[in-house]
Formats: structure tokens, C-alpha cells, sequence
């Protein structure tokens, strides 16, 4: 049987994590290298490296992060933020990230997303898509994707959208709720489960985990195949084995290291 | 011995790589993996991998670019009988047919085609994507110290269609995903694996080994 998968995700900035994690005793906690290795060790079932570095000349920096990431870890390795071409795909997938996540290029040319999937095939396209509500309390239900980390409204309806780069042939969506992210409230579930129904690609979770129950809740309530979290692992207060122990006791089959 | 890595353009091919690396030297072999888009090298390799992602025929075309590569493979395997790893498309391309944008043939060592996955359950979404367990359907040292069936280890698929051969015989190990889905394939000197062993961890670097350590 399928497992859902948990995803730590880790912001990288100038080659470092933004956080550093300190659930195990690390050299470097600053390093992403040594942070995917601990997570590979720990069990989790993919990792995601999300670039916030503002310059692209930089670029070289998260491309040999990614490659050493390759060496050592022998699991799948998604690689998200600036990717604006079709180079830009080929360079990461070249290093060694199985998955490439792209957000405001899909948003600004959808047919990008035609491309990629075109040339380098539906299974290495993730598109991560940012929604916030606009809707009011009284109103009908409806998100709009934002750019620029949520500040830069688009008018764009997100359950549209995500049909639309679905069929354009995205493989899998990384879908983020900015009302949630970092507020450790839980996913937003109307959200998920309006979109992971709208689609038949798995949708990752993301945004507002801060329990266990959350990312139960992100699978059974919000029909996500895959949750996505960063602090709440990052930081010590739960394990990814614990994680996946609460949700295969909440019934949601798991894939639980021996 | 030699072992190549067939490189013709699919995907990323760092980590098959390096994971056949670390197999290798987890299992004292003394395999030289070799990544290589030449024929010649192909030709006169102990053992032969080909991996690939994305389409059917992109794939068939991508190797068939390389003047030379697709023959020289074909001789190699089914011809010279060396030991075979096909990965995902890799493993497809082992059929008589694909069936993804078009009808493309394959090598057609492994009689039957590549058809779109279609689960019972019609919620189940597509692609195939993450961690499964597999059920063998016949002994092979491929699989050997590999803990199988449902509280068996996992291994990482990510597919939208699957070989299904016309011989049951053929078929090494299942998996499920709404109803049976082909998990891999092995018939004398080869074997192809729909999942990525590459990116299963444990399951995947031991299947690896074995097949670095496999002798007929």
C-alpha cells in the first residue's frame, strides 16, 4: 500500500540553512548537507531544499549544496525558489534534485510549466503554489494566489490555477497556505481539500503545522498524499519518527522505520 | 568488472551513480561504475544499467540519438547475456511496446507492453508517487536479504504507466496501488525495477549490491 509522506523542508539562504536544526548533535548545524543527512538517517520519506537567496549570481553556491546533498542521501530531494527557466531546471536536476519546484515563473507563463514537463517529464515538476483567502466569512469560499512571499496579489483563482498547470502537466503541487505559514495553527484544511479534490496529482501540505494532529489532519481532512513541515522538526519538539507514529496510530498507513 | 551506467540524456544521473558507488563499497565489490554516453564503452562493459525518467519514446529516441547505443545494447543483453538493471523508464523500454504518446517499440526482451496505470479506486491519484512495499512473485538473488510483503521495507516509485508482461513468469514482484501494479520484471540475465533504487534508501542500495554481486 501507498504511504503518505512527511517532507521536512529546509530554507537555505547563501548556501546555509536559515534555521539550523538541533535535533541530533550536528558539526554544522548551519549546513544543509549535514541537515539532510540527519533527516535521511531519521526516516523522513523526501527532503525539500526551498532557496531564499535574493541574488542569482549565487546560484553556484545552492548547486553544489545540492550535489553534495546527492552524494550522501539516497533518497528524493525536491529543490524550490528562483527558478525562472528551462536551464535552471537542467542545472538542478544535473546536480541531483529529483523534483524541481517552480512558483512565480508558473504563475507569470503557465505554458513554463508545459515546457518542463515537455522536456524533462511530469515527475520532476512540482509547481508550489501560494493561496491566501480573499473570500469573507459570508462569502463563498475562494483563494487567490500570491507572489513575492505573499505579498503580491494576482487576481489568479488558486483551484483554477491548480487544474490549469495540472493539464499543462505539472507532476505534483506544493500547495502553501500564506495565511497559515509559521502560525502553527494547522494547514489550512478548506484549502487542501478543495484542491487535492480538484486535481489527480498528490498535493504536498504546507503551511501552519504545529502539532501532530496537524499533519494528520493535512492527510485525513485535507486529502493531501504528503505534508510538508519545517519548525516543529527543525526545532527539536518532535521527531519524524514520532511523527510518523501519531499518524499511523491515527489509521494513515505510514512507512515506519524498523 | 566494469559497469555501465548508460547515459543518453534522461534525467538526473548523479545519484544512480553514486548510489552504485556506495553499494560497491558497502558490499567489498571491486565493481568500477562508469557513467558513459559511448557506445564503445557500453560494448565492452561486465554490466549494463539503464536508468530514465519522463516518456517512453523520449527516452527510446534519447538513446537511439547516440549512433550505435541502441544495437549496442540489444547485443550486449540479449545477445551476449550480460546482466541487466533497467530503472523506471529504463525497465519500460525492456517491452515489446510502449504505449505513452503513441505506439513506440522497445527492446522486447520481455514480451508485453506499457499500458497507463489505471487503479480500481478512481481517487487514487496518478502519477504513482512515493513509498510502497513489494510482494515477490519468484525467488531471484536480486531480492536477496531484502525483507518483503506488506511490513516488508519500501521502495520509492513514480509513475504514471507499467509494464505488463504477457508472461506471469517474468514478473518479479508486485506491488498495490488500487489493485496489482507491476513493481518489477527478470527473465535470465535481466532484471528492470519500476521504483527507483536509487532513491530507496536501504531497500534500494541492497537490491544494488546484489545485483553488483549476482552471478548466473
Amino acid at each position: 500500500m501507498l504511504k503518505a509522506r512527511i517532507i521536512p523542508c529546509l530554507d537555505v539562504k547563501d548556501g546555509r540553512v536559515v534555521k539550523g536544526i538541533n535535533f541530533v548533535d550536528l558539526m554544522d548545524a548551519g549546513d544543509p548537507v549535514e541537515s539532510a543527512r540527519a533527516y535521511d538517517a531519521a526516516g523522513a520519506d523526501e527532503l525539500c531544499f526551498l532557496d531564499i537567496t535574493a541574488s542569482h549570481e549565487k546560484r553556484g553556491i545552492l548547486i553544489d549544496v545540492v550535489k553534495r546533498t546527492a552524494d550522501c542521501c539516497f533518497m528524493p530531494v525536491t529543490v524550490g525558489g528562483g527558478v525562472k527557466q528551462i536551464e535552471d531546471i537542467r542545472e538542478l536536476l544535473l546536480a541531483g534534485a529529483d523534483k524541481v519546484a517552480m512558483n512565480t515563473a508558473a504563475v507569470k507563463d503557465p505554458q513554463f510549466v508545459r515546457q518542463a514537463a515537455e522536456k524533462f517529464g511530469s515527475q520532476c515538476i512540482v509547481v508550489a503554489i501560494d493561496a491566501k483567502r480573499v473570500s469573507k466569512p459570508d462569502q463563498a469560499l475562494r483563494w487567490e494566489i500570491f507572489t513575492h512571499g505573499g505579498r503580491q496579489q494576482t487576481g489568479i483563482d488558486a483551484i483554477e490555477f491548480a487544474k490549469k498547470v495540472t493539464a499543462l502537466g505539472a507532476g505534483e503541487l506544493l500547495l502553501t497556505s500564506m495565511d497559515r505559514d509559521g502560525t502553527k495553527i494547522g494547514f489550512d484544511l478548506d484549502l487542501t481539500r478543495n484542491i487535492s479534490d480538484a486535481v489527480k496529482i498528490p498535493v504536498i501540505a504546507s503551511g501552519g503545522v504545529g502539532t501532530l494532529d496537524h499533519l494528520v489532519e493535512g492527510i485525513t481532512q485535507g486529502h493531501a498524499s504528503a505534508v510538508l513541515a519545517a519548525s516543529i522538526f527543525h526545532f527539536g519538539e518532535y521527531s519524524i519518527s514520532e511523527a510518523k507514529f501519531h499518524m499511523a496510530a491515527a489509521g494513515i498507513p505510514m512507512r515506519l522505520l524498523s | 568488472m566494469k559497469v555501465a551506467i548508460v547515459d543518453y540524456g534522461s534525467g538526473n544521473l548523479r545519484s544512480a551513480v553514486k548510489s552504485f558507488e556506495r553499494a560497491a563499497y558497502e558490499t567489498g565489490s571491486d565493481a568500477e561504475i562508469v557513467l558513459t554516453s559511448q557506445v564503445d564503452v557500453v560494448k565492452m562493459a561486465d554490466r549494463i544499467v539503464l536508468p530514465g525518467v519522463g516518456a517512453f519514446a523520449d527516452c527510446r529516441q534519447g538513446l537511439q540519438k547516440i549512433d550505435g547505443m541502441w544495437s549496442a545494447i540489444d547485443d550486449a543483453v540479449s545477445g551476449s547475456g550480460r546482466p541487466f538493471l533497467g530503472i523506471c523508464v529504463g525497465m519500460q523500454l525492456m517491452a515489446e511496446r510502449g504505449h505513452e504518446h503513441g505506439v513506440t517499440p522497445g527492446f522486447g526482451w520481455i514480451k508485453g507492453d506499457v499500458k497507463a496505470l489505471k487503479p480500481a479506486d478512481k481517487n487514487l491519484k496518478i502519477p504513482h508517487m512515493g513509498w510502497n512495499t513489494l510482494n515477490p512473485c519468484k525467488s531471484h538473488p536480486i531480492l536477496d536479504n531484502i525483507t518483503l510483503g506488506d511490513n516488508g521495507l519500501h521502495a520509492y516509485f513514480v509513475h504514471s504507466y507499467q509494464l505488463v508482461p504477457l508472461d506471469h513468469e517474468d514478473v518479479l514482484a508486485e506491488t498495490d496501488y488500487g489493485g496489482r501494479v507491476i513493481a518489477a520484471v527478470a527473465k535470465d540475465n535481466m532484471v528492470g525495477t519500476q521504483f527507483h533504487p536509487e532513491k530507496s534508501q536501504e531497500l534500494g542500495l541492497r537490491l544494488i549490491g546484489n545485483f553488483l554481486s549476482w552471478s548466473m
